[in-house]
């Protein structure tokens, strides 16, 4: 096991050629060598170390780091045993076939960071606690599906759901296991010493935080898995990004998390000696965000117009110095459900004037156009300050202008954007970067956001802000998450891609590139289009020195 | 001069109460909320966000959640952060001894560098060496300390590998004095030369005025000697407004920089009332402006309190 999870955690990446020199020649040529610290930047602090508390993406590279999920999954969209021993499956009779039923085995001989040994008990214990109402669990959806879950020795968890739920594997992948012992007996669940000195069974053991500036990881000598390599990690906030660049430059921090190194500082980046740049492509897709309940976007035809009249070529070449990669899908090609037969995108601004026209969209006195005394004029928000896509939202405006269309920019902070704003449907349009992907710890499941029992101003749950309401899809987004087999889902998904792009609730625009950079020397670091965060494999991280 | 103090700090009293309410009202009146942090980066459902907001006591009426937040004040109680759960106190306590070591080091060396450069300009009035002192008052004034905090990595970091490009120390090494020092020399110069201006303006204008005082004259005339009549005789008196400025500037020994702490990586006040601030972090954000509003009252008080001990003309009833 440990020598398949070292072949997985290094293929197709950093060091790939040293490590498989290594397993080519069948003894260890270039053996990874211990020792050493890296420093992660980070542009956002890591401050929550419950993983099953709300949080944010840096908090979850420092979970992957200090904590273990049953399983993980790995670049290549596949998931490999963590906690777990093996994943379970409809043919090794893990998963039974009507799919109601999971069976569990665990790994053995696993220990928490302060010795105590890992079972099943603190899976059933982890479940428990969120479904827990006296606990703040980040969410409970998914796990609200699960009618039972025993545990009939130390080793084996059985799953009993109320009906069949395909992407329990996925939230489980991103559900990390925290310890029975320590949290068992608490008495505020939500306020406790764990908060500031977690315990886990990952690779890495808390070593210290010190607020507003770093947190130290030091490496767990008695890890079940591969490595750790290195002594210790450290993540260090840099809250500004020009400043971060700056750092690496003078090799001050090893690695550029997160959001790595921005488009315009790609080219000096390249222009750098002693450092290794990443720029795979992530899962996050560039939207703009409809809002279907106002008046003018309920109009399929506008929809379509403002497709056809956005120069997404030149938005990606002038803004993003031709970086992303174009997306047509909320699914990136790396995904095993992408759809890759969906129309190419056409710039025509011809075409989506005489679009408009034949809708009944006229232009008025002032250039823009109306129909039924509404005017095709609407607001576009996004966090303020970012200067890169304030550029692209008014390169927009004029893509948009020229075919009798008015768009506002009204950003404003992410605080406020991205509150009732947003949720409360207030917006008319957002641009805006999801990983639905990722999210859903890598399934293709869109219930929650274009499902149209779930948009929250109707019912008070989902994410479906753009108010989308298809009946085909709802019964498709049902389908696929209730058909186990991945065969079966695949056909699915792919329709779905198909039906948003013919209704375009969302307008994709590209997927996001993240400019990662690393000191040259380090190896085995690994971009993870699938997960949020790219330190997911520190453990197997080593110098060459 | 008890009952000076006593009405002094009934008044501080009244003004904090104030403060508390207009702050809790601006907070979270603003549009935007702690939750929106959550939207972008996780899973998090409408349903979700509904109870975590109604745990947190956010869906209250505003006046309820003042009253509670006050009430749990009253006990001793600051709150919780959102963003760490810790006590509010234990975050702000924190961050005090990175930023008091920034903000001393950089006043020290800005009122050092500016009372000297004061005295001497005052002195040789309309001398070189003073409309030197003026035009780089100008300058360290109008200059923006982002641009200078990264010009000054650029040169003496990236370039000339002199100093560190930021942190407060060599992260992952064992203590030393030595490092921390070095890691000071480049924020404390950003910070100091940016508030070294305010020091040698007003020195430089006290002393002028004291300087051509009769009494001044007269202790020349007496042949007191040259030193003697600028320390003892001038700058004394030239002191009161200074006192009055470092009175103002008490509070910024404990609020931190934000754009030096930016530039440099340095985990201070003023980075965390920003961070907080993003996040709409509200017990932390309320924590951080009591906590300087007791510092402005008592900072104003203090220098009230000294004015009496320069100048015997004061006195308090």
């Amino acid at each position: 096991m440990k020598r398949r999870e070292f072949l997985l955690a290094t293929l197709g990446g950093v060091g790939t050629a040293v490590a498989s020199q290594a397993l080519r020649g069948g003894r260890a040529v270039a053996a990874p060598q211990k020792g050493g610290q890296v420093i992660v930047g980070l542009s956002q602090e890591p401050t929550v170390f419950n993983p099953l508390k709300p949080h944010i993406e840096v908090d979850r590279g420092v979970h992957m780091c200090l904590f273990d999920a049953l399983w993980r999954m790995n670049p290549q969209g596949q998931f490999v045993p963590n906690l777990a021993a093996t994943i379970p499956t409809v043919e090794n009779g893990g998963i039974s076939t009507d799919g109601l039923q999971y069976t569990i085995h665990l790994r053995r001989g696993v220990t928490w960071h302060d010795g105590a040994p890992f079972t099943a008990a603190d899976v059933e214990f982890t479940y428990q606690l969120i479904m827990n109402p006296k606990f703040d669990a980040a969410t409970r959806v998914g796990y609200d599906g699960i009618a039972s879950l025993t545990t009939p020795d130390p080793a084996t968890v059985v799953l009993k759901l109320s009906k069949p739920y395909a992407p329990m594997l996925a939230l489980w992948s991103d559900t990390y296991i925290v310890p029975k012992h320590v949290l068992g007996s608490v008495t505020d669940l939500n306020n406790n010493v764990f908060d500031t000195k977690p315990i886990g069974t990952g690779a890495f053991t808390f070593g210290e935080r010190v607020a507003g500036d770093h947190i130290t990881l030091e490496a767990n000598r008695k890890f079940y898995g591969t490595g750790p390599y290195l002594d210790r990690v450290i993540f260090k906030y840099i809250p500004d990004l020009t400043v971060m660049f700056t750092r690496f430059q003078t090799g001050d921090i090893d690695v550029t998390g997160i959001q790595g190194i921005t488009v315009d500082h790609f080219d000096e980046a390249k222009r750098l000696k002693g450092v290794t740049l990443h720029t795979g492509p992530t899962n996050f897709v560039e939207y703009l965000w409809f809002n279907l309940g106002r008046p003018q976007f309920q109009d399929k035809a506008v929809r379509e117009a403002l497709y056809l009249g956005m120069d997404k070529q030149s938005y990606i070449q002038r803004i993003y110095y031709g970086v992303p990669p174009v997306s047509e899908s909320y699914l990136a090609p790396s995904s095993w459900a992408f759809n890759p037969n969906l129309p190419k995108h056409e710039y025509n601004p011809d075409k989506a004037k005489a679009r408009l026209e034949e809708a009944g969209w006229k232009v008025g006195g002032d250039g823009i156009r109306a129909k039924n005394g509404v005017k095709l004029s609407f607001s576009n928000s996004t966090t303020a300050g970012n200067k890169v896509r304030e550029q692209a939202q008014a390169f927009l405006q004029q893509n948009w202008k020229a075919i009798g269309v008015d768009m506002q920019i009204k950003d404003m902070p992410a605080a406020v954007v991205w509150g009732d704003y947003f949720f409360k449907s207030q917006f008319d349009s957002v641009t805006v970067g999801w990983n639905i992907w990722g999210e859903a710890g890598g399934d293709p499941n869109v219930l929650n956001w274009f499902g149209s029992g779930y948009i929250p101003v109707k019912s008070g749950k989902g994410s479906n802000t753009t108010q989308y309401a298809n009946e085909k899809m709802d019964r498709l987004a049902e389908e696929g998450v209730s058909v186990v087999s991945q065969e079966k889902r695949k056909p699915i998904y792919q329709q779905i891609q198909a039906i948003l792009h013919e209704d375009l609730p969302v307008l994709p625009i590209f997927y996001y590139v993240n400019i990662e950079g690393t000191k040259a020397g380090l190896q085995n670091y690994q971009q993870n289009a699938n997960l949020v965060s790219n330190v997911w494999n520190a453990n197997a991280w080593w110098w060459a020195k | 001069m008890g009952r000076y103090l006593m009405r002094r700090l009934f008044q501080g009293g009244a003004v904090l109460v104030g403060v508390t309410v207009i702050a809790f009202a601006l907070l979270h009146l603003a549009p935007g909320g702690p939750l929106a942090m959550y939207t972008l980066t996780t899973s998090m459902g409408a349903e979700d966000l509904a109870r975590i907001s109604h745990e947190l006591g956010l869906d209250q009426p505003l006046p309820v959640q003042y009253a509670r937040w006050a009430t749990n004040l009253v006990r001793g109680d600051w709150g919780r952060s959102y963003r760490d759960s810790r006590p509010v106190l234990v975050d702000i306590a924190d961050r005090l001894p990175g930023t008091v070591e920034l903000m001393l080091a950089s006043l020290l060396l800005a009122i050092g560098i500016g009372v000297a450069v004061g005295i001497l300009g005052a002195l040789r009035r309309y001398s070189i060496f003073d409309y030197l002192a003026t035009t780089g008052a100008m300058v360290s004034l109008s200059i923006p300390t982002f641009w200078f905090g990264l010009m000054m990595i650029f040169v003496f970091s990236v370039s000339l590998g002199w100093i560190p490009s930021g942190d407060m120390y060599s992260l992952g090494k064992p203590f030393s004095l030595l490092d921390r020092l070095h890691h000071l020399v480049g924020p404390v110069t950003v910070l100091g030369l940016v508030l070294v201006a305010p020091w040698s303006r007003y020195t430089r204008s006290g002393m002028l005025e004291v300087l051509y005082q009769d009494y001044v004259r007269t202790a020349r005339a007496k042949g007191v000697p040259a030193p003697r009549v600028v320390v003892q005789h001038a700058l004394r008196n030239a002191l009161i407004p200074l006192l009055t400025l470092a009175g103002v500037q008490l509070p910024m020994l404990f609020g931190g920089a934000l754009v030096t702490e930016t530039v440099f990586s340095w985990p201070g006040m003023g980075r965390f009332f920003v961070d907080s601030l993003g996040y709409r972090d509200y017990p932390v954000l309320m924590g951080i402006l009591i906590f300087t509003a007791i510092l402005v009252i008592l900072g104003n008080l203090l220098a009230d309190l000294l004015y009496a001990v320069v100048d015997p003309r004061i006195r308090f009833g």
